[in-house]
């Protein structure tokens, strides 16, 4: 049963993320980047970690996919315009790169192999183990990431701001404009 | 019947090939940060099944912080990006070389 869930899921995010990358339209492209996030989600939890599923499913696809669609929609990006030179080149070059990344990757499993699994264990699943850890033992890296959001959240707004009109002399021509 | 964890392995080494190719060859901005936020869900499946496997909750806890830092880089890029639309028009990466060598 576990390998049937894990076979399906796994098929599902390696064709969705296919879709991602390979999708000329961007609003798609994410669609299904929220359907790869749902699958590693579910993966979490076949790993025993419940809890990162949930956060996968409510941070990714609740939020930060929601803000990519925002931006698409906002910006009204279309399709991809241009074509360098040398675009298929590029494109054999990647596809080979990861290729050979996969293959060193599946010997290196293949050749050294990894210890045997063990049933999962209640301490490894539990929310209470892990929250304890969080506040304990890593507690300074938990702060520091609420500092890190908070200027995140600055940050943006203030980048994404639209920017003031050319100094004193615009205003005053807008404000003489709206006179008139 | 448990599932071997060389298969998660390499699924999440299938994923981040197809996002590091995808984040290489596209040339549209918000394309290359999907392909981004694909390579950083395959490294978190990485991390969460080593932790599975050698039965600790220091996987799992990268994990929580990488999603936090995800969600941080997401504002601030998109941010960026509709900054450098408004001045330019475009978030063809291909258009925007005015600090390209």
């Amino acid at each position: 049963m576990e390998m049937l869930i894990f076979l399906l899921f796994a098929a599902l995010a390696l064709g969705s993320s296919l879709v991602v990358v390979l999708h000329r339209n961007p609003i798609y492209a994410t669609i299904s980047l929220v359907l790869t996030l749902f699958c590693v989600a579910v993966l979490f939890v076949l790993l025993g970690a419940p809890f990162l599923g949930v956060l996968q499913v409510l941070i990714y696809t609740g939020a930060i996919v929601v803000l990519f669609l925002f931006v698409i929609m906002l910006l009204n990006v279309g399709r991809e315009e241009s074509h360098g030179a040398g675009q298929g080149l590029q494109i054999a070059g990647a596809l080979g790169g990861a290729a050979v990344f996969f293959l060193l990757v599946g010997l290196a499993l293949w050749r050294t192999g990894l210890p045997e699994l063990h049933p999962l264990t209640a301490d490894l699943v539990a929310l209470k183990s892990l929250s304890r850890d969080l506040f304990t033992e890593y507690l300074l890296p938990f702060e520091i990431v609420g500092l890190l959001l908070l200027v995140a959240v600055i940050g943006a707004t203030v980048v994404a701001r639209k920017p003031p009109q050319d100094g004193p002399a615009a205003s005053t021509a807008n404000a003489e404009g709206a006179e008139l | 019947m448990s599932v071997p964890i060389h298969w998660y392995l390499l699924l999440a080494a299938a994923m981040f090939c197809i996002g590091a190719a995808g984040a290489l060859t596209r040339r549209n901005g918000i394309s290359i940060f999907l392909s981004i936020e694909l390579m950083l869900n395959a490294a978190n499946l990485t991390l969460v099944a080593y932790s599975r496997l050698l039965d600790v909750r220091t996987g799992q806890l990268v994990v929580f912080f990488v999603l936090a830092v995800a969600a941080a880089e997401a504002a601030v890029g998109l941010a960026l990006f509709i900054a450098v639309f408004r001045q330019r028009h475009t978030i063809d990466l291909n258009r925007i070389n005015l600090m390209r060598w």
